[in-house]
């Protein structure tokens, strides 16, 4: 085991430079540049900013430069948010969005099992045929529909929840409640039929049939047997989910003017901002290489018939 | 229970001190450091922040006194002094002299600094644009401390606008003191000095700035609103659900997709901007480069029913290319004329659009551009028989064929002017000049711009309208489609000092709660 976990772990290393090395020289091809603007800038007012941020260098010495400067953990200057650097930007966005993904996964996942249960147990009837919709509802409609839709109906109308805010505002945690929401939908919508699916296939299998005819009560069957076994593929499920949810929450915090870095990416693309997209591909790669990681590790803590070697 | 009651309220009373008294959403996040301002969003918080020599008069956006209480003009214009006031201070309490000016000054125009509008500067100042070209030392720039009170300005031509210029973020002073300690983080809270009517509170970057009365301001006694909080969302539907909700007092900017809605309502302020949205022409490529096209091209556009139909904003449709000014009278291309459309075309070799080959319209992805250019599409298709397609594109991929590659023959285009003068709109198309996409040239258009720099007055407003007529009048160079119009949600019966504006600058320091 431990040597699978050094195995991985180094196997980190060749992944991140082919991303740090292609990334860097993709973003460099796309037209444009991060000084051009509807008015455009003077000769000498463009030279002097290229020779400011070492950008009249070859560009093979500058991706040395860059390389150089990340492995002493310096992303850099950003372009556009001028009094910042990009560390600066990530370790302000990152914690948000951790903590909105946290929080939305949470809810999909606690409601998506409940609602899986419920199906599975009432299946083909109204409770399953009206749990199954909600779940279509949520995979199919986009979160920019759902979004403003919520903030329409508990902001506006109601008047329950303010229309956007963060915690660290006067407002408060409820302003989590609606973007926690909207993210949660569509992982809501596929745990509850995952979790349907997967209670459906093990309520079927001969050690649940044989638990019920021990005379053990519903209850008992189910917490015990059933879910123990239906709920693995949930949990590697939830590996990917989790990085899919930090690294796609752009919408959600744009909707919700939630100071993340999934808003910032966007943006820093559509600015040709460099060192603030590198900063952020490396940052969402390296959660993402990680969370596989886990989850393949976790696999082998819960499912017996994994052997790592 | 009285005691509770008691508590109750002395917690109420704590929780609404703490609240702010104007809420604004700004549409993007600011830049704090005048020196490398470069958008309406950071301008918008800066005079907040800071005062230059001038600050924006309210109404009219002019110069009005800030820092410097007078200012005298040398007889031949070449040389502005300003005399300081002894109160104005920052916000550590110790006075700004005319030597944050200077020192502000070289910052913006140091190489190294890479300021963008170190431009504005390097226009007007003399020996400006070597030193920010690394050619000459700071030394020989026109900027001199006589004392701590006077600063003067050696001017490369009588700009009359000079003045009025000092107003703008490039031209505030910066506190030495401050940058030396922190560098690039001193605009964060705690390291800032100011010297306008508010100081910074708080910044949650991505989020909002607050913004708080400044005790040690010259003119503290007239600054009525305590507290400001600036949002820096730059999503249209989440700002305008706010400002329905009541949790914004002031939106700026306005969406194609909200303004139906919008515009009904009372307290939507719309006003002319200094600024011109065109149709830019590569007058080196044919079928553009015959001036009967282009004013065929322009006479077929009903810009007065695409304003009404389309862009629905309170734009000002319009044949000149200079907004209308004080003291000058803009020049103007053909208007809307079909018939004429239709003989121009006949002459230049097309008669009915026969032949005429298909040209493109290129735009970046944008609803409101895209509105517009299918509704031109149709124009020219209804009154002078061609075809034309479209072709949308990524802002950036856009801007680099624009201004780079001059890759079009017909492209959108806008320009919105940095001061209230002709010349802001004018200087653009000299040879070579790094805005002038079109790639239009003429030495004799040049050598007006030119005189235009050493003459005053009427005589000047003159040779700027010869240079307007001979680009629009006689060479059609573009085709005007309408001067934009500032566009802001804010509900004037409540809140006073507020005017719709021709830059679009409004100073906190003059509004107040009705």
């Amino acid at each position: 085991m431990a040597k699978y976990i050094i195995r991985r772990l180094l196997s980190l290393i060749p992944t991140m430079f082919i991303i740090i090395t292609l990334s860097f020289f993709l973003i460099r091809v796309a037209p444009g540049g991060p000084f051009s603007g509807e008015k455009g800038l003077p000769e000498q007012v463009q030279q002097n900013l290229l020779k400011k941020y070492h950008m009249d260098e070859p560009l093979f010495r500058q991706y040395l430069r860059y390389f150089g400067d990340v492995l002493i953990g310096n992303f850099g200057p950003s372009l556009r948010y001028k009094e910042s650097s990009v560390n600066e930007l990530i370790a302000q966005g990152f914690p948000n969005s951790i903590i909105l993904g946290t929080v939305a996964l949470a809810l999909a996942t606690f409601a998506g099992i409940c609602v899986g249960i419920l199906s599975a147990l009432k299946q083909n009837r109204w409770q399953d045929y009206s749990a199954m919709s909600l779940a279509v509802i949520g995979i199919s409609v986009p979160l920019f529909v759902i979004g403003p839709v919520l903030q329409l109906v508990f902001a506006m109308n109601l008047k329950w929840l303010p229309v956007s805010g963060w915690i660290f505002s006067r407002a408060g945690l409820k302003t989590l409640i609606l973007p926690a929401l909207t993210l949660a939908f569509p992982y809501f919508a596929y745990i509850a039929r995952l979790s349907r699916a997967s209670i459906l296939e093990v309520l079927r299998s001969d050690y649940v049939r044989t638990a019920r005819s021990k005379g053990l009560s519903e209850g008992i069957v189910i917490r015990r047997h059933v879910l123990k076994g239906a709920l693995l593929p949930i949990v590697s499920y939830l590996g990917p989910a989790f990085a899919g949810i930090i690294t796609g929450s752009i919408v959600v915090e744009s909707i919700f003017f939630i100071p993340g870095i999934g808003k910032i990416f966007v943006q820093s693309a559509l600015n040709r901002d460099y060192p603030l997209i590198m900063g952020e591909v490396i940052v969402y790669s390296l959660f993402l290489v990680t969370m596989n990681f886990l989850v393949d590790v976790l696999y082998g803590f819960l499912d017996p018939r994994i052997a790592y070697k | 229970m009285k005691k509770a009651l008691f508590l109750f309220l002395a917690l109420a009373a704590v929780v609404s001190l703490g609240a702010q008294d104007f809420i604004m959403s700004n549409g993007a996040e600011p830049t704090l450091d005048p020196t490398l301002m470069t958008d309406v969003a950071s301008t918008n918080v800066g005079i907040g922040l800071f005062e230059g020599l001038m600050a924006y008069d309210p109404k009219t956006n002019l110069g009005t006194p800030g820092v410097a209480e007078s200012y005298k003009v040398s007889p031949d214009g070449l040389k502005v002094t300003f005399i300081l006031r002894k109160t104005a201070t920052w916000s550590d309490g110790t006075r700004v002299t005319a030597k944050d000016f200077v020192y502000a000054m070289k910052r913006i125009l140091d190489p190294a600094t890479g300021a963008e509008y170190a431009y504005m500067p390097a226009m007007v100042i003399k020996g400006a644009q070597e030193f920010n070209e690394g050619k000459g030392g700071f030394e020989d720039v026109g900027i001199k401390a006589i004392n701590d009170t006077t600063v003067e300005y050696s001017l490369t031509g009588a700009a009359p606008y000079f003045a009025d210029m000092t107003a703008h973020s490039a031209f505030w002073p910066v506190p030495q003191s401050a940058v030396e300690k922190y560098g690039t983080d001193w605009t964060k809270p705690g390291n800032i000095l100011t010297n306008g009517p508010y100081l910074l509170k708080e910044w949650k970057p991505q989020e909002y700035v607050l913004l708080e009365k400044n005790a040690k301001y010259w003119d503290q006694k007239n600054v009525k609103i305590k507290s400001i909080k600036i949002y820096a969302s730059d999503n249209d539907s989440t700002n305008y659900n706010m400002y329905k909700n009541g949790e914004v007092d002031w939106m700026h900017g306005i969406a194609l997709s909200k303004i139906d809605e919008i515009k009904l309502r009372k307290d939507y302020q719309t006003s002319a901007q200094v600024g011109t949205y065109y149709y830019c022409f590569n007058v080196t490529r044919k079928p553009v480069d015959d001036v009967r096209v282009r004013k065929a091209l322009a006479a077929a556009i009903d810009k007065k029913t695409l304003v009404d139909k389309v862009t629905k904003g309170g734009q000002i449709p319009t044949d000149s290319w200079v907004p209308p000014m004080a003291g000058y009278v803009p020049q103007k291309g053909i208007g809307f004329n079909p018939e004429e459309a239709k003989k121009l075309l006949a002459a230049a070799g097309y008669p009915g659009g026969k032949d005429f080959p298909t040209l493109t319209i290129v735009y970046n992805t944008n609803e409101g551009h895209k509105a517009i250019a299918e509704y031109i599409q149709q124009q020219w298709k209804n009154n002078l028989g061609i075809d034309v397609t479209l072709q949308n594109m990524e802002f950036k991929t856009f801007l680099d064929l624009r201004g780079k590659a001059h890759d079009f023959t017909i492209a959108r285009h806008g320009w919105i002017g940095d001061y209230l003068d002709p010349n802001t709109m004018l200087d653009l198309f000299m040879t070579g000049s790094g805005n002038n996409d079109g790639l239009y040239a003429d030495p004799e258009y040049d050598k007006l711009i030119e005189n235009a720099r050493l003459a005053k007055g009427a005589a000047r407003m003159k040779i700027l309208q010869q240079a307007d007529a001979m680009y629009l009048t006689r060479d059609q160079g573009m085709i005007p489609i309408y001067h934009y119009a500032n566009q802001d949600l804010i509900d004037t019966t409540k809140w006073g000092g507020w005017y719709a504006t021709p830059l679009g600058f409004h100073s906190f320091k003059y509004m107040f709660k009705k």
